[in-house]
């Protein structure tokens, strides 16, 4: 099969979570496309990787992934004290620093 | 004998000192301290001219180095005194006639409470007019020219507690800055080009310097003269002056502050002989001048304004001679000495009949009063045929011999200046005719009841008359008042012939000022003759209109010229219009461009900044998503950017 069909996968998973971030207010929504672009970079250095014949992409994608679950660590826990304190998890409502 | 000099100033100024400084102490006793240093001052004075008149005419100059003053390399101001041949002439004329107004002084301040004070400023004034002209460079002359602009501040608003006096005061002062920032450009001016300003070196050194350069330096010289000497267009002062007390009148007019800017003329005479374009702007001032005065003289009903024309009128006869060049400086310290005498004796006379009106100015309040004050009717008429140019008298020699060099100028020139000088002396019999007329003869207006028969001669109106309309009790001045007029009434009298015959006083000055003899395109016996009848047509049309019939005691609205006239032919209006509402408009307009171009450009950078950044702040929004918006944003260019590159 054509690794380049990956590719497109890739963009489209990329797209779809950049617009779920762009348009979705629920904080956890959100947090899940963020996820789902970092996926869609894995895919595609995973395929880009396979294309070249080299491991280094593959390597790279295990350092996002780990560095993704730090992140869903630190994003969780941020997102479970703001919607303690405000009792939303609405993005919009947390805007306290706008002017 | 160099040595006396120092003290012709130093006299007065100790005077002024002990009378400004002493206190109450010395009320009683100020006024002969004053008087008493003022003719000292002429006895050494007169020491000094016996010492002179000894010797040859070539080492008559003498000098007196005091102290250095501001010595710094290539810088050397020195108070150093010369007396010479002028200077003489000027320090017996200024010692003698301010010591004649001294006495008199004694008696017209009598009652006023500021006498001393009064004193101590008449001897200031002679000390910084002697300062003047004993100086021997032009930084210490501007010293003394700058002492007798406060001098004359001081004693034209002596009476503070009158707006008017207090704002007459200020009005010379300020007029008199304008021509003193002129001396100031000329003595820097003479620094640039000679390095120098002592009188001798300068004047020395005019031969190998370019025309422009004298040009430039005789015109400030010229401006500083109009400033003191109150020539147009710096004569609005003048008549205002006279808000002052009456001897002081006669010492601004007679012996010190006008006659400075003629002095300084005259000594500066090599700068405007090396300039043929200023002494014609000399001579231009004098002659419009001297009309100028002569029309306001003719229309003033205050009798101490219209002998302020007179002085004004006169002093441009000699500012105009000075403008002659060679053939006329001599003339015009001759006219100035003999207006000195004339002059003051004619102030003196005004003052003493002040003092016996109530010090009523109007002329028009006047009449009749030449039999009650005898002694001031004969040396006031003295003066005044001395200043028509009676023949023989002294008025008559100095100025004919001044329309004589004005038409020995030569060309159109000559006879424009002759011309105008000549007309001059008609107005000039025409105006003093109509204040003898109206002070001395005709009926008694001062009469409150409908004017009593003039048949009731030296008959004093009884007491009865005290009260709201206390009309005036005419007396003669004391004895104090009228002896000064007697002795300044035989100086106008004899003092033209004396200097006249065997030409003395051009072999006087000739070594200091030198001397051309003119020759005027008419003889000289027909100018004499022209101007006796000048002036006999102007005493004739002033009897018609003031001798013959009564004279209104309400001044009639009179004609266009009269009543432009009656206003100082508008030179204040003219100075109003030009000067001080051009001035606001400057101003104005300054700050107009100020505030629009200066704090624009500045408020404009500010604002264009704050709205910016106002716009700037809206992208701000708090919204984590527009965040988001920006980021993917800007990243999506980035990326575009770098392929179109990679694309090229």
């Amino acid at each position: 099969m054509n690794p380049v069909n990956y590719l497109y996968l890739a963009s489209l998973l990329f797209t779809i979570g950049a617009t779920g971030v762009l348009i979705r207010r629920n904080a956890i929504v959100v947090f899940m496309c963020v996820e789902l672009m970092l996926n869609a970079c894995n895919l595609a250095l995973v395929a880009f990787s396979r294309m070249h014949g080299n491991l280094d992409g593959q390597i790279i994608a295990f350092f996002t992934m780990v560095v993704a679950a730090a992140e869903v660590v630190v994003g969780l826990a941020i997102i479970v004290s703001l919607f303690r304190s405000r009792h939303s998890a609405s993005v919009d409502d947390a805007s306290l620093m706008k002017l | 004998m160099e040595n006396l000099i120092a003290l012709l100033v130093a006299a007065p100024l100790l005077g002024a000192a002990v009378l400004l400084c002493g206190g109450r102490r010395l009320d009683a006793v100020g006024h002969l301290i004053g008087t008493a240093l003022a003719a000292a001052s002429f006895v050494i004075g007169v020491v000094l001219f016996a010492d002179m008149v000894g010797k040859d005419a070539e080492h008559r100059e003498m000098g007196q180095h005091l102290f250095s003053w501001i010595p710094v390399e290539g810088f050397q101001a020195d108070v150093a005194f010369q007396l010479d041949q002028l200077s003489m002439t000027f320090v017996l004329l200024i010692t003698g006639v301010g010591s004649l107004i001294h006495v008199y002084s004694i008696g017209y301040m009598e009652h006023d409470e500021r006498r001393r004070r009064f004193f101590g400023y008449l001897n200031l004034f002679l000390a910084a007019m002697l300062l003047l002209v004993l100086a021997d460079n032009y930084l210490l002359l501007y010293v003394g020219w700058e002492g007798v602009g406060l001098a004359s501040y001081l004693l034209i608003g002596f009476w503070q507690h009158k707006p008017s006096a207090a704002t007459a005061a200020k009005k010379a002062f300020l007029v008199n800055r304008v021509g003193d920032v002129g001396l100031s450009i000329a003595i820097m001016l003479m620094f640039t080009t000679f390095g120098t300003f002592a009188f001798g070196p300068v004047l020395e050194a005019t031969g190998e310097t370019g025309e422009g350069k004298l040009t430039a330096i005789a015109l400030m010289l010229l401006l500083a003269a109009c400033g003191k000497s109150a020539q147009v267009p710096l004569q609005s002062w003048l008549g205002d002056a006279m808000e002052g007390p009456t001897p002081v009148s006669a010492l601004i007019h007679a012996a010190t502050m006008v006659t400075a800017g003629v002095y300084l003329i005259v000594r500066s005479a090599d700068i405007f002989n090396g300039s043929p374009d200023a002494q014609l702007v000399t001579t231009v001032v004098g002659a419009v001048t001297l009309l100028f005065g002569a029309i306001v003289g003719c229309a003033k009903d205050d009798i101490k304004k219209a002998l302020a024309g007179s002085t004004m009128s006169q002093i441009g006869y000699m500012v105009l001679a000075a403008g002659l060049g060679p053939i006329g400086y001599v003339f015009a310290i001759m006219h100035l000495v003999t207006h000195g005498f004339f002059k003051a004796g004619l102030f003196l006379g005004a003052g003493s009949v002040m003092h016996g009106m109530n010090d009523e100015v109007d002329m028009r309040k006047y009449g009749g009063l030449r039999k009650y004050m005898p002694v001031t009717f004969v040396t006031f008429g003295l003066g005044y045929l001395a200043i028509i140019g009676f023949p023989g008298l002294s008025g008559f020699f100095s100025k004919d011999k001044i329309i004589e060099a004005a038409f020995a100028k030569g060309g159109t020139e000559g006879w424009i200046l002759g011309s105008v000088a000549l007309l001059g002396a008609a107005i000039t019999a025409y105006y003093m005719t109509r204040v003898m007329l109206m002070t001395f003869f005709g009926e008694e207006r001062w009469r409150s009841r409908p004017t009593a028969s003039p048949a009731e001669p030296s008959v004093e109106p009884a007491a009865e008359h005290h009260g709201e309309h206390a009309e005036p009790h005419p007396h003669e001045s004391p004895r104090v008042m009228t002896i000064p007029m007697i002795v300044l009434a035989v100086g106008s009298v004899f003092g033209g012939a004396y200097f006249s015959l065997g030409d003395r006083f051009i072999h006087w000055l000739e070594p200091v000022t030198e001397h051309a003899h003119g020759h005027p395109p008419i003889s000289a016996l027909t100018v004499t003759a022209a101007t006796v009848a000048v002036m006999v047509i102007g005493v004739g049309l002033a009897w018609l209109q003031y001798g013959r019939g009564p004279v209104p005691v309400a001044a009639p609205r009179g004609s266009l010229l009269t009543r432009a006239a009656r206003r100082d032919l508008l030179q204040d209006d003219f100075n109003h219009v030009v000067l001080v509402r051009g001035g606001e408009h400057l101003t104005r307009s300054l700050v107009y461009v100020d505030h629009t171009l200066v704090d624009g450009v500045v408020n404009g950078t500010a604002a264009t900044m704050g709205g910016l950044s106002g716009r700037l702040r809206r992208v701000q929004n708090g919204y984590a998503r527009s965040y988001a918006v920006s980021m993917f944003g800007g990243a999506a260019i980035l990326i575009a950017v770098t392929l179109l590159m990679r694309a090229v």
